[in-house]
């Protein structure tokens, strides 16, 4: 084969893998930005791309150029000596040159998007209009708290369209790292350093988001997803927490769900998970669990694993282990126990009734169909 | 003790109150256990590289058979965990860094013309202390699971509440003794390159793989007491119950980051400078000229050297360090890749207008060129701050970091492999098994890691044991682990290759290449004394321009007289059992801290000790020699004891 040919199929082979890369568009792909910071984020990355394609084509395509120019096509051949070159200032100064300007070129948008998209904002920015949110990472889940409104929820946070949300990130135990890729970057989550990370959503949608730093055990499935919904679902989500407590009725009209109320007490899980008007004027739970307050509204279970239908949640009620290797859910039926089968529906059935009723509209739009993305 | 006065003839044989006499074997077991000969050590570090390498590499598959599907529970994340932190450790402490100081440690005397390096039992004590740390680290997997926090442990991740086993401690006791090891040796090098070349051999014309082992070691020394400090700060954590990396008194566990990145991206260029010296061996030879730009390919290494000690934060721009602190570590970093482009366009106008032979070690060096400079690029997309905060902690960084380390150092070293195995053994490794080995490891590796750039994008991150389905990872996945069958033949060939040789290697001559450096004008392999004439250097490839004086000087004949250097004759290290038992003494040492039995580690120090002393007063020992060496006749050595 003619070696321009040759050269031809090679440049042709590393293309493949490069057509293969166009699409990679997914509820959790740094290509598919759904906001201002992860578009700056990938035109900084494709602008740098473009460059080091240029870059590649010229070193590749020199390299096999010569290869093949310069082989020497026998034993003989090799015994003629090429001429002993040793260098040549001109050229050194030719290939100074080009990485300068190459670097440069990165480095002039680096810069700028650096200080457009990284700084920090002074608490005493916040405006009213911004979404303030406290994440807290835990070992395998995510705390979000919503100060303004003076509720807890857990992985799964809430915003509105368009709105500036800022972050404050924290953490309990280990390193973790916040990342919602379609949103923004990661920022790292880690003990007694205040960081924060903020963005917005251009449109609704479900933006998956992942624990990115190694906390061991669970670290796999220690996801969580950020909702962008329009502003007035916005706020009759925020009402809904913000009058849980008052919503929920102490007796349960179905019998079936009164049950489950009572099995929280009785299988300990209130011992660990708080759930705003479980009982009048009684605070259950511990803030150290995630908070199960209008569980009926959350699109997932297990930290964002699963979606949140009544089989898996059944699943993760009976061994949360299998689920989830790892993490710190006890399995709380003997595989024996004859009335696990019912007692973990009567669960079941409490659990998604959370919040539903509540506000009919929010659950209706969040529950259910979108959750088994 | 007898002292001799001044003036006096200093003692022969054994000091009378010397604990062990010098052994003297030349062959057998006793005789490697014994042994300073730097080519013996050399041998040692990369056959037990190489063997690391392979427990590595079987890790790095089952890490990825596991990943092969979502959801998959081949291993459990606890033992996952384990896979990839050994993997890692393994491939940075024990395989590739090991494998580096293998070929410097047998190369860099002979390359400079000397006998052996400057302190011979200093090097047979690193060597040992380098196998016991990796045996320490691997009895781990025995004694209640490896370290399972990551090649980079982060801090509060390490602290005993957090990680109550032992598997940790293995991991910051077994570097922390490891790195004696390494140091020693760094410091061992440079000596001996600064102090032993050749009559004639001035600094600017050593040969390049020296010149970046001289780099090397000055990294190794200045980017690893950060690593000791911090190792200690966690150890003392663990064991005094100090607060170094508590959050809950108060501790900023940020600091484990800066002190293990300033080692840690140093040791990035410590695997990566030797890499590029073999390549500036390799290429040369191959295309038949001199490396092009000589002193630019020099001065590029020291600058990309110096260079690693600022750049570490860009291991940390998502920990939240502020818009200036990125804006700084962002352009150092990228300023970086100016001596490296220079250098890639130096090796390839080496090529340009060569007479390219393309033995195996060429493919390597052209296959290194290529997937280095892919992995260079992505180094510089990752230091884009912005553009890191999404591929930061993903696949991405795995991708990038193997086609640097994996496709960019092992590539080289496997380059250098097959280009010096001759010299090594004698014997020529097979060609056409080298070829197919070559063309199912390397496509096999881009199989496996260009992928991985894909995976990253779409948000996987790394240290996952698994992943969930329907967010478009499973078939990039697939492929990934797919990659492993195709590199892992190419391997298991590279060891059948390795052995075949041994065996029935064709023999090799003295310079089957037509090379260019000093170490191809001894015979292969050297004898213990390295070169029957000390070498006198006239010019850069002193071995070419003896060969070819006129392609490169004209008429001007060199000279190649050797007289006046041979006349005292050489004086040659004796064998010693003292490196032995003070690096043995290391092990009882690391279980004693381990399982906190002081009194295990009061006696292992008390053994190191009178070692060490021992050691010392043992004297130099050794013989001097005369070699004949104008003929074959007077080949054998005239062996008298030192007087």
């Amino acid at each position: 084969m003619h070696w321009s040919r040759r050269l031809v199929w090679s440049l042709a082979l590393i293309g493949v893998p490069l057509l293969a890369a166009c699409d990679l568009a997914g509820p959790q792909s740094a290509m598919s930005p759904a906001g201002p910071i992860a578009q700056a984020q990938r035109d900084l990355f494709m602008w740098t791309f473009w460059l080091s394609w240029l870059v590649i084509i010229a070193v590749v395509g020199v390299l096999v150029y010569s290869v093949i120019r310069f082989r020497a096509k026998d034993e003989e051949d090799r015994k003629t000596l090429p001429h002993q070159t040793h260098g040549s200032t001109k050229l050194e100064i030719v290939w100074f040159v080009i990485p300068v300007i190459l670097v440069i070129l990165v480095a002039v948008p680096t810069v700028r998007t650096i200080f457009a998209t990284e700084y920090t904002i002074d608490r005493a920015n916040y405006t009213d209009d911004d979404v303030i949110i406290r994440a807290t990472g835990y070992q395998w889940w995510f705390k979000f708290e919503y100060p303004r409104e003076g509720f807890v929820t857990a992985n799964e946070m809430l915003i509105p369209v368009g709105r500036r949300v800022i972050v404050e990130l924290d953490s309990a135990d280990v390193l973790h790292s916040f990342w919602v890729p379609n949103l923004a970057g990661k920022r790292d989550m880690i003990p007694n350093q205040d960081n924060q990370i903020w963005f917005s959503a251009d449109h609704p949608g479900y933006y998956y988001g992942q624990c990115a730093e190694l906390c061991l055990g669970a670290h796999a499935y220690m996801r969580f997803r950020v909702i962008a919904v329009e502003e007035d679902e916005y706020q009759a989500w925020l009402a809904s927490f913000m009058n849980a407590a008052d919503a929920a009725q102490t007796v349960q009209a179905d019998p079936e769900v009164e049950r489950g109320r009572q099995l929280m007490a009785t299988k300990g899980c209130i011992g660990c998970h708080t759930i705003d008007g479980y009982a009048p004027g009684v605070e259950v739970g511990n803030p150290g669990f995630p908070d199960l307050t209008n569980f009926g509204l959350r699109t997932t279970v297990g930290a964002a694993i699963k979606a949140n239908t009544p089989e898996n949640l059944a699943a993760w009620l009976r061994d949360p282990q299998a689920l989830k290797p790892g993490n710190y859910m006890p399995t709380l039926w003997q595989a024996d126990d004859p009335n696990a089968a019912a007692e973990i529906d009567a669960i079941t059935a409490y659990l998604l009734s959370l919040g539903v009723d509540a506000d009919a509209t929010t659950s209706a739009t969040l529950g259910g169909s979108h959750g088994d993305r | 003790m007898a002292i001799g006065k001044l003036g006096a003839p200093p003692v022969v044989g054994r000091p009378p109150d010397a604990l062990l006499s010098r052994p003297t074997w030349t062959e057998g077991l006793l005789s490697w256990l014994t042994t300073v000969d730097h080519k013996r050590l050399g041998i040692l570090y990369i056959v037990t590289s190489l063997g690391f390498t392979a427990i590595a590499s079987v890790e790095a598959f089952l890490i990825r058979l596991q990943l092969a599907s979502p959801n998959n529970t081949l291993l459990s994340p606890d033992v996952y965990n384990q896979m990839f932190t050994m993997h890692g450790v393994t491939m940075v402490f024990l395989a590739i860094m090991p494998l580096a100081i293998g070929f410097a440690n047998y190369f860099v005397p002979l390359q400079i013309g000397a006998r052996d390096l400057a302190f011979p039992r200093l090097n047979a004590f690193g060597y040992w202390v380098y196998l016991v740390g990796g045996v320490f680290l691997y009895t781990s997997f025995l004694l209640g699971g490896a370290p399972d926090v990551g090649w980079f442990a982060y801090a509060p991740l390490t602290s005993l509440s957090n990680n109550p086993g032992l598997g940790t401690d293995f991991y910051m006791i077994g570097l922390f003794v490891g790195g004696i090891g390494t140091l020693a040796t760094a410091m061992n090098l440079i000596v001996t390159i600064i102090n032993m070349r050749a009559p004639g051999m001035r600094i600017m014309r050593m040969p390049v793989f020296t010149w970046m082992i001289l780099v090397t070691s000055f990294l190794i020394i200045f980017a690893f007491p950060p690593l000791t400090v911090a190792l200690f700060q966690v150890m003392m954590d663990r064991t005094f119950d100090t607060l170094f990396y508590v959050p809950a008194a108060g501790a900023l566990p940020i600091l484990w980051q800066h002190l293990f990145w300033i080692f840690g991206h140093p040791e990035v260029y410590i695997i990566a400078l030797p890499a590029f010296g073999v390549i500036s061996e390799v290429i040369p030879t191959f295309s038949r000229k001199p490396l092009f730009g000589y002193p630019v390919v020099i001065l590029s290494g020291i600058f990309i050297g110096f260079m690693g000690f600022a750049v570490w934060t860009h291991h940390m721009f998502t920990t939240g360090l502020g818009p200036v602190v990125n804006t700084a570590f962002a352009i150092t970093s990228f300023v970086i890749g100016i001596p490296t482009g220079i250098k890639v366009f130096n090796w390839l106008a080496t090529i340009w207008g060569g007479k390219v032979w393309f033995s195996t070690a060429m493919l390597y060096a052209v296959a290194f060129l290529i997937t280095f400079t892919v992995g260079g690029i992505t180094g510089i997309m990752l230091a884009v701050p912005p553009f890191d905060a999404q591929a930061q902690d993903s696949y991405f960084v795995v991708a990038h970091f193997h086609f640097v380390m994996g496709g960019g150092a092992l590539l080289a070293f496997f380059a250098g492999l097959y280009y010096w195995f001759p010299k090594m053994t004698g014997k020529l490794m097979s060609e056409r098994i080298g070829k197919l080995s070559f063309w199912l490891l390397v496509p096999g590796f881009w199989v496996i890691f260009f992928p991985q750039h894909f995976l990253g994008l779409m948000g996987m991150p790394r240290r996952t044991q698994t992943y969930v389905e329907g967010i478009g990872l499973e078939f990039w996945n697939l492929v990934s682990t797919a990659g492993t069958f195709i590199m892992g033949a190419g391997l298991v060939l590279l060891l059948v290759n390795i052995v075949h040789g041994l065996l029935r290697g064709a023999p090799a001559g003295n310079d089957p290449w037509d090379a260019r450096t000093l170490e191809w004008s001894t015979t292969s392999p050297p004898p213990y004394y390295d070169f029957d004439r000390q070498p006198v250097v006239n010019d850069r490839d002193a071995h070419w321009v003896q060969k070819y004086p006129e392609s490169v000087h004209g008429e001007r004949v060199p000279a190649s007289a050797s007289e006046p250097y041979d006349r005292g004759g050489a004086h040659m290290p004796g064998q010693s059992w003292y490196p032995l038992i003070a690096a043995l003494s290391l092990l009882p040492f690391s279980y004693g801290w381990l399982y906190d039995n002081m009194w295990l580690v009061g006696v292992s120090m008390l053994i190191l000790i009178v070692a060490t002393y021992a050691w010392a007063l043992e004297g130099v020992g050794g013989k001097h020699i005369h070699v004949g060496g104008h003929d074959e006749a007077h080949r054998a050595p005239d062996e008298g004891v030192d007087a």
